[in-house]
């Protein structure tokens, strides 16, 4: 199976319309949990004083049509309220969520439940699935409870199921099948549904690592072919990195920086985000933009020429093997250059 | 460190000094027995009544008189007689009496055997199928066919009227907290109550025959179909639940597609803890005139016919097993069917079931045609054989082991029995009062002694605390054998995967046993005395009190095991200084659910020379005049059974609480 490189994907213009926007949300649990909102305590203080927990706390931001968008953050910050907020399996305490401009929070059950039906799915960590059920059955669980006829949902499940690389499974049952099968069964109830956001909550955080990535890949590969927006949460930074095309990160239930990889690991927002990307390969994420700098005056510049969002290891061959400075361009005008300086100091030096 | 050290010995000496205090409470009451034996003990004689028993007489009657005048009879409660009684009917018109107008059933034993053989393949397996034919055939060779049919009839219309009350009930409560809280403790007491009890007011209501003994039955056998039903709802996994809901469900397709679906074998679990439970009321019923082997039984144990008793115990014995292993069958074959799909593909399936259903069709028209294969034919009634054999059996018994049975009888008569006996009746009413609720305050809380103060001082305003003082002394004594029981096998099973292996069999059969079936084999051995309550009291508590404390031992976590070995301590040093101490609560719970099993059976042996309140209930039925001290008596076992109850659960509070820091009270 063909990887399509992360590099290679178009970037998202800043003008697509958002599909989904989030403003100023709150999840407190606890007693009173509305009084809480706005609140500057911390949480310890907080839970001392009132009782509650703010699991999410003024959380905005939003998510543009066909996008990846991944929530990262470590256990018990708030990621996984956050996700479940979205479509209301967890209540938010207030704020705002726009599901195509719609008003998600003032929808009554009944729309609720259309919304939950056709325009948003969710793969969960633990796959969720019915054991009572063979794989088929499964995938179909979500069309047959929207009420769609035996016969056209029975198609649609077996579409899904051989683009998720199910065929030849469809009568297994869930106890029959490894926890990546598993996985595959939860994503294809979830993509049966067809709907314009995809939510994932840790859907690979249960698999070894060796499964984990071939689902990465099989979620890139889907993404390529169906082109659904998704939000996807995980704790893994190397995950967020590899899938995100933005990524958000949270801490004790806030929103620390939303940026593009590349801009999470090149300008960590704060001291927290700095030790959290410490580790990462910077030559693997950054890109040219991060390391050119002006031409000096003397420098000849009639070196090769590269993108500025090319990322750095896939420029090493290229600037080492110069004998001139690499010009940086980008619809002819020049930005700057890098030299084969620029290129070790990211390799060996690591700290910025 | 040295706050810790000082916290574990002030944990120490509180407990010495507790066990201090109790020794010295014993002390008083024993020289208060001494000084005073014989005053104030409130004895009453056996057909002597009080105001009070009169007056409940005259209360009875008065409801009785007012039958068919009050509207809460006429319009509520005659109601449901005449349905169940009707149902009941039904049920035994089917398969057991001869009905429209035919000298037989409509169902002969040829049908019967055929369908409930058929049930048991289409639903279990051919294990099971066989059994089932094996069994139904033995109730015809041991000559009690239609006594047989009686008790299955009354033990079916009960289990599926339980059934249709418990399972939407199960489901309510496993959906929603808030009844799950109101209906547990209604359910706890429904169970802790002595099955005996309640008998008597129900033929109040709803007269003597089949409509109180479904009652009767039902009281004991809805509380499992709830309790299960809601634990299977309960367990169904909250991530397959939170997925049904991100893709729409409403409450409905949730439960019926993903809670009902999960939660099956679990519930059929509590079918057959159902089914169990109403076999073994439905013998008990007997005593409210149930038709069926539950009356062969009591006849039998009234006029010390062991051999009949024998005959018809060991037909309840039988179709326990069949009922017991169908529905262990079926159960296994949903959870089989979850893990691997269906074992037959549909086509082949329905071509079973048809033929299964054809051959039952065509036995079924044979039993209703012909009177071969409707009445079991009568020379292949081999019950004579069983019962005079069973009655030389114990004549034999009772001869040539009277050596060894009369010493462990004399041994724990004298040793035991009569001294505890005599020290709580010898002793004037106030002193054993002020004794219990002290210990109870030593053992317990202050809320397990102010609810000793208070059922204690029920029994003596009901006029019963001598026979209560008899019937508790039986109770102790009988609880602690089962405690000795229980804690020498419970540690071996603990400890020994193979005694598990060959034990848990054996205890869980004991377990589906009705109650009845245990006084049969015991009055064999040790004829009809007090004594022979209590050992089948003990024999009915032990497997429940084995298997806990096995239980808690196994509990105890594996690294303190081997720790403890590592460090060279021997095997009665790892029982005694680690597995026992760390079992605690297991064990205390044990005792206090041994206590209530012995309770009720300590009640039951009233009917083979137990006397006191299982006496005082059981004449209530018979004689009308002591219908009124029966009733009081039914209170008092009531009581007897909360206060002990309550005593015990806060003596587990206690030790769970010493366990976890020493501190007793928050």
């Amino acid at each position: 199976m063909t990887v399509p490189s992360l590099t290679e994907r178009t970037p998202l213009g800043t003008e697509t319309p958002p599909i989904l926007e989030v403003k100023g949300l709150w999840k407190v649990f606890g007693p009173k949990a509305d009084r809480v909102v706005g609140t500057a305590l911390g949480r310890t203080e907080l839970k001392e004083q009132t009782g509650c927990v703010a699991a999410v706390r003024d959380v905005s931001f939003s998510v543009r049509r066909g996008e990846v968008f991944v929530v990262m953050g470590l256990s018990g910050s708030g990621k996984s309220t956050l996700v479940r907020c979205l479509t209301r399996l967890i209540e938010p305490t207030a704020g705002e969520i726009l599901l195509d401009g719609d008003d998600v929070r003032k929808a009554d059950e009944k729309r609720l439940r259309e919304l939950r039906r056709h325009r948003m799915a969710m793969v969960f960590q633990h796959f969720g699935l019915l054991p009572h059920r063979c794989v088929l059955d499964n995938v179909v669980f979500g069309l047959e409870i929207r009420g769609v006829p035996k016969q056209d949902r029975y198609v649609r499940a077996r579409e899904v199921v051989g683009l998720v690389g199910l065929t030849g499974f469809e009568s297994s049952y869930p106890d029959q099948l490894s926890g990546g099968m598993q996985q595959r069964v939860g994503l294809a109830r979830a993509l049966a549904a067809d709907p314009e956001v995809l939510l994932f909550d840790e859907p690979f955080s249960a698999l070894d690592p060796l499964i984990r990535r071939e689902m990465q890949n099989e979620v890139i590969r889907l993404h390529h072919e169906v082109g659904k927006t998704m939000i996807f949460i995980t704790h893994d930074l190397s995950e967020a990195l590899k899938l995100g095309d933005r990524i958000l990160i949270m801490r004790d239930g806030e929103l620390v920086q939303v940026g593009t990889p590349d801009e999470v690991v090149g300008a960590p927002a704060d001291d927290y985000v700095r030790d959290f990307v410490s580790d990462v390969p910077r030559s693997h994420v950054l890109t040219l933009r991060w390391i050119m700098r002006e031409a000096l005056p003397d420098e000849p510049l009639d070196g090769p020429e590269l993108g500025p969002d090319v990322v750095i290891r896939d420029a090493v061959h290229t600037v080492m093997s110069a004998d001139r400075p690499v010009r940086v361009t980008q619809d002819g005008a020049l930005l700057g250059v890098v030299t084969s300086a620029e290129i070790l100091e990211v390799i060996a030096g690591g700290q910025s | 460190m040295a706050p810790v050290v000082g916290a574990v010995t002030g944990v120490a000496t509180r407990l010495r000094v507790r066990g201090l205090l109790i020794l010295a409470v014993l002390a008083i009451w024993g020289l208060g027995w001494a000084l005073l034996n014989g005053r104030d003990t409130l004895a009453l004689g056996g057909a002597e009544l009080t105001p009070l028993h009169s007056s409940l007489s005259e209360g009875m009657d008065a409801v009785d008189d007012s039958r068919n005048s009050n509207p809460f009879f006429l319009y509520f409660i005659n109601y449901i007689r005449l349905f169940l009684d009707e149902a009941v009917t039904f049920v035994q018109a089917l398969i057991s009496q001869p009905s429209f107008g035919r000298p037989v059933p409509v169902l002969g034993w040829l049908g019967v055997t055929g369908l409930a053989t058929a049930i048991a393949l289409l639903y279990g397996n051919r294990k099971a199928a066989l059994l089932t034919a094996a069994g139904l055939v033995s109730f015809g060779l041991l000559g009690l066919w239609q006594e047989s049919m009686d008790t299955l009839a009354l033990t079916l219309t009960a289990v599926v009227l339980s059934l249709a009350v418990g399972i939407p009930l199960g489901v309510w409560a496993g959906m929603s907290d808030r009844f799950h809280r109101l209906v547990t403790p209604v359910l706890d007491f429904m169970q802790t109550m002595p099955t005996f009890v309640y008998l008597a007011p129900l033929t109040l209501f709803f007269l003597i025959g089949p409509a109180s003994a479904t009652v009767a039955t039902m009281i004991y056998a809805v509380p499992p179909a709830i309790r299960i039903t809601a634990h299977g709802i309960r367990q169904v996994s909250p991530d397959t639940l939170e997925a049904g809901a991100s893709l729409g469900a409403t409450t409905a397709q949730s439960l019926r597609h993903v809670r009902l679906p999960m939660a099956k074998q679990t519930i059929i679990v509590g079918v057959n803890q159902t089914i169990m439970a109403a076999l073994s009321m439905a013998t008990i019923a007997a005593l409210i005139d149930a038709p069926g082997l539950g009356k062969t039984v009591l006849k039998a144990l009234q006029t010390l016919d062991v051999g009949t008793a024998f005959n018809a115990g060991l037909a309840i014995v039988i179709m326990a097993v069949v009922l017991d292993r169908v529905t262990s069958a079926a159960s296994r074959r949903v959870e089989a069917e979850r893990r691997a799909g269906r074992l037959l593909t549909p086509g082949r399936r329905r071509l079973q079931v048809a033929g299964v259903l054809g051959v039952t069709a065509v036995l079924g028209y044979l039993s209703y045609t012909y009177v071969w294969a409707a009445e079991f034919p009568a020379q292949a009634n081999i019950g004579p054989v069983v019962r005079r054999a069973a009655d030389a059996a114990s004549v034999w018994v009772q001869d040539s082991l009277v050596g060894f049975t009369g010493a462990v009888k004399n041994l724990l008569t004298n040793g035991l029995l009569n001294p505890f006996e005599s020290l709580l009746t010898g002793s004037p009413w106030w002193l054993v009062f002020a004794v219990a609720v002290a210990v109870a305050l030593l053992v317990g809380n202050a809320r397990a002694a102010l609810a000793t103060a208070a059922g204690l001082a029920v029994l003596v305003l009901l006029g019963l605390w001598q026979d209560s003082m008899v019937t508790l002394a039986s109770t102790l004594v009988a609880t602690i054998l089962v405690m000795m029981l229980g804690v020498v096998v419970g540690v071996w099973m603990g400890r020994s995967d193979r005694a598990d292996t060959v034990l848990r069999p054996v205890l869980d059969a004991g377990q589906t046993m009705p109650a009845f079936v245990y006084l049969v084999p015991i009055l064999g051995l040790f004829g009809p005395t007090r004594f022979t309550a209590i050992i089948a009291a003990v024999v009915f508590a032990a497997p429940v009190a084995i298997k806990l404390v096995a239980e808690g031992i196994r509990r105890v976590s594996p690294t303190t095991v081997e720790a403890a070995t590592s460090v060279g301590a021997s095997t009665w040093q790892l029982i005694s200084k680690v597995q026992l101490p760390m079992a605690r609560s297991g064990m205390t719970l044990a005792a206090s659910q041994g206590l209530i099993y012995v309770l009720s059976m300590v009640v039951v042996g009233g009917l083979v020379g137990a006397g006191a309140l299982g006496y005082d209930v059981v004449a209530g039925f018979s004689q009308h005049q002591l219908r009124g001290k029966g009733l009081a008596a039914g209170l008092a076992i009531v009581v007897l059974g909360i206060v002990l109850d309550r005593v015990m659960r806060a003596a587990t509070e206690r030790a769970d609480a010493a366990a976890h820091g020493g501190q007793p009270h928050k």
